[in-house]
């Protein structure tokens, strides 16, 4: 059985990203950013990407990456949950840079990897289900290596420079800024996960591979997409607890905390039980994500099939027991409630990933 | 002794060496098991003396496995799970030295069974309410009231008992905690019949028990602490191998599922699925467990498992039931029995359902266990304590 718990390694860049965040986004920081109308926190992009070189962690050492894996970004991942942090990293470190590296396509990899560009997949976040050789719809068609057709909903693709379009002969790479590409802004549920509209009009595009590579190039970035957004998942839980027991031993109604009230104490200690539980889901689903092991499918709905639910009921227990306070814009509980419902349906809804987990463990429905 | 190497490859040849001195299939069961013991390969853990050699309790899995593949003889460790996991660690914490000499070895070796005698009808999520008498009499003291929810009493030499010996001060202060001779004249078991049909557990009623003052374990009004450290044992040990997919009861509801296609609707293959999903999820925040407690980093979630078991065990047995449609409506037995242990997956599927409501109840509701979730783990302020600083005499009841 493969490790579970965390390395060294893994605590130490916990431990720094946690301080930096603290530092540099707090949720007031979210909250005002997310009023501005920008696409990201550019500056803590930068911060993230070049001076932490983040961005390229996953990436080999020969591309020009930290040679890390997958199961470090998932670490990452958890930090940027906590943190309702406004960057590109599911998007581009982990989905776009592990749809590359299924290509091996080295060109982008190098320029993913030092954070000069960021990448996107055009996939509209939510397509789901992942299952055994299901591929999302693909609503672009290439005539003469130029691209035509719309993908709506589209995560990380308003900062993006590369997006990588899967088009219906192949995978291809577009320049972001190429004429033709139409970058729309929607207002997403979760202002902290902008999301777009993509239109293309006759786009010059690189095909980086064609017909079932590609689709299975996809594939392999939406299943770590699915797998790795678990550790963010996880990392919304743990603030939406953590935050409502600290409010709930100061928070005095009745003439005593309302923390000690057992009514409330049974919820906090069923999302405590609720987060050992995904915690563990989600270190499992990271690792097969890093190791690329055949179980990687189970792994990966299995992840998004628990941790999902968790998430969201962790940020609605969060919102409930604050009562009022909870309710306001000026309390960040709705930044992380934005978000985890959003994230539960990003790549398939939690009921999705149970049907592609009855296919793959053979537990086939009634016909 | 030799100079001590508690690295695996150390404790396989020490166990190599002492299997090659003493053939388990040449040699008398009982007698291989106490010269186990006396090379300090009982529990490794235990100190040099005490049927260990004070190595590291992670390589303990290691040595019963060389053991097993020797094919030594097991101490019937489902028999004397309640000596090995409660009252071993108890005395080796509180006990004298005579009673760590006295009382380790035979326990360990399964000669002398061990039951707990804690909970009392008045007395069950609140413990330290408990009633059962003691009072001094010269070098003894007598003991008087009844105990429920014993397992294996009737099977026991011994028990491990708390009683109340200064009813005049708050319930926590005035326990003491001893060693029981169950043999004694005033000591009646009588069967605990569940709604099962059968018999684990019993009624232990004390009538005038005279227990020596060598029996005591702690000093006289420490009785809480000492059972803290019973307590705090009763769920440590998780088992030595990682769990397969599919193992327990989900592997028996999965499998009726694939076999009986009469059985499938859309409602029931939801219900499956969710429930597949959180017994995957508790098989790996065990494994996640097993891991650190072997890295050395116990950590609170092994009482998040007992919460989590509790209510998948309950889910899949009534799912079961259901997915059985009318053949859920048989039950295999009501008769009487006494069995020694929960043969759960051995047994009918209505059986099942109705032990499985066991499973939030026993070792502690699983209210209460989300009280010490609460309390311990997420440090929230305890309920506003009414008895705290009443004498115990003095409570309503």
């Amino acid at each position: 059985m493969t490790g579970l718990l965390y390395s060294d390694v893994e605590n130490e860049l916990r431990a720094s990203l946690r301080g930096m965040l603290a530092q540099r986004s707090p949720w007031r920081h979210v909250l005002s950013w997310s009023e501005s109308g920008q696409a990201m926190d550019a500056s803590l992009w930068r911060t993230l990407a070049g001076e932490m070189g983040l961005a390229g962690m996953a990436i080999p050492e020969e591309y020009g990456g930290g040679g890390a894996s997958l199961r470090e970004a998932a670490v990452v991942l958890e930090e940027l949950g906590r943190a309702v942090a406004p960057v590109p990293f599911l998007g581009s470190a982990v989905v776009a840079t592990s749809a590359l590296l299924a290509c091996r396509d080295g060109e982008l990899l190098t320029k993913l990897a030092t954070g000069e560009a960021v990448g996107a997949l055009a996939v509209p976040l939510g397509a789901g289900p992942l299952g055994a050789g299901a591929p999302a719809p693909v609503t672009v068609r290439a005539e003469n290596g130029k691209l035509h057709g719309t993908v709506g909903l589209v995560a990380d693709a308003l900062v993006a420079d590369v997006l990588l379009v899967p088009a219906d002969d192949g995978l291809y790479a577009v320049d972001a800024r190429a004429f033709g590409v139409r970058i729309e802004r929607v207002v997403s549920l979760d202002p902290t996960r902008p999301l777009a509209d993509l239109t293309f009009d006759s786009v010059p595009g690189r095909l980086i591979v064609a017909g079932d590579a590609a689709a299975s190039a996809v594939g392999a970035a939406r299943t770590a997409g699915a797998a790795l957004l678990a550790s963010e998942q996880l990392g919304v839980a743990e603030w939406c607890l953590e935050s409502t027991v600290e409010y709930l031993k100061t928070r005095h109604q009745f003439g005593r905390p309302v923390g000690s009230f057992q009514a409330l104490k049974h919820r906090l200690a069923d999302v405590w039980v609720d987060v050992t539980q995904a915690r563990a889901v989600a270190r499992y689903a990271a690792s097969c994500a890093a190791t690329g092991d055949d179980d990687l499918p189970v792994a990966a709905n299995l992840a998004q099939a628990f941790c999902s639910p968790v998430a969201v009921k962790a940020a609605e227990e969060c919102v409930q027991l604050h009562g009022g306070i909870g309710f306001t814009w000026e309390h960040p509980a709705h930044l992380y409630l934005k978000r985890a419902k959003s994230s539960s349906l990003a790549f398939g809804t939690a009921d999705r990933h149970r049907s592609a987990l009855a296919t793959l463990v053979d537990l086939p429905p009634a016909s | 002794m030799p100079e001590q190497s508690f690295d695996a490859a150390g404790l396989t040849a020490r166990v190599k060496e002492f299997v090659a001195a003493h053939d388990p299939a040449g040699m008398d069961r009982l007698e291989f098991l106490r010269a186990r013991f006396d090379a300090g390969l009982a529990w490794i853990h235990y100190p040099a003396g005490l049927g260990g050699l004070g190595a590291p309790r992670t390589l303990q899995s290691l040595v019963d496995a060389e053991f097993a593949k020797a094919g030594a003889p097991d101490n019937n460790p489902m028999l004397i799970g309640i000596g090995l996991g409660m009252a071993a660690p108890t005395i080796l914490r509180h006990g004298t030295d005579e009673q760590r000499q006295r009382f380790l070895r035979p326990l360990w070796t399964g000669e002398e069974v061990w039951c707990q005698l804690f909970s009392e009808p008045g007395a069950g999520s609140d413990l330290a309410a408990l009633g059962t008498r003691a009072v001094r009499d010269g070098g003894d003291w007598v003991v008087s009231g009844q105990k429920v929810w014993t397992s294996i009493a009737h099977e026991a030499r011994w028990a491990i008992l708390v009683t109340r010996t200064d009813p005049s001060v708050p319930k926590h202060q005035g326990m003491t905690y001893f060693i029981c001779d169950m043999t004694d004249p005033g000591v009646e078991v009588r069967p605990l019949r569940q709604f099962t049909g059968e018999a684990e557990f019993n009624e232990v009623f004390l009538t005038d028990v005279r227990i020596p003052d060598a029996h005591r374990l702690g000093d006289v009004g420490q009785g809480w602490t000492v059972a803290q450290t019973t307590l705090m044992n009763e769920r440590v040990a998780i088992g030595g191998a990682a769990l397969p997919r599919e193992g327990g009861m989900i592997g028996l509801v999965s499998r009726l599922w694939r076999e009986r296609t009469d059985v499938r609707t859309p409602g029931r293959h939801d219900a499956l699925l969710r429930a597949w999903v959180s017994a995957e999820a508790a098989r790996l925040a065990r494994e996640r467990l097993r891991q650190q407690l072997a890295a050395g980093q116990p950590g609170p979630e092994g009482s998040a498992q007992k919460l989590v078991f509790a209510r998948l065990n309950q889910e899949l047995s009534g799912l079961e039931l259901e997915l059985l449609g009318e053949d859920g409506l048989r039950y295999d037995d009501w008769t009487m029995r006494r069995p020694s242990g929960v043969d759960f997956l051995g047994r009918a599927p209505g059986y099942r359902y109705l032990r499985a409501k066991g499973n939030s109840i026993e070792g502690g509701t699983s209210e209460i266990l989300r009280n010490i979730i609460a309390e311990r783990v997420l440090g929230l302020p305890s309920e506003p304590r009414v008895d705290k600083d009443v004498a115990w005499k003095d409570l309503p009841r």
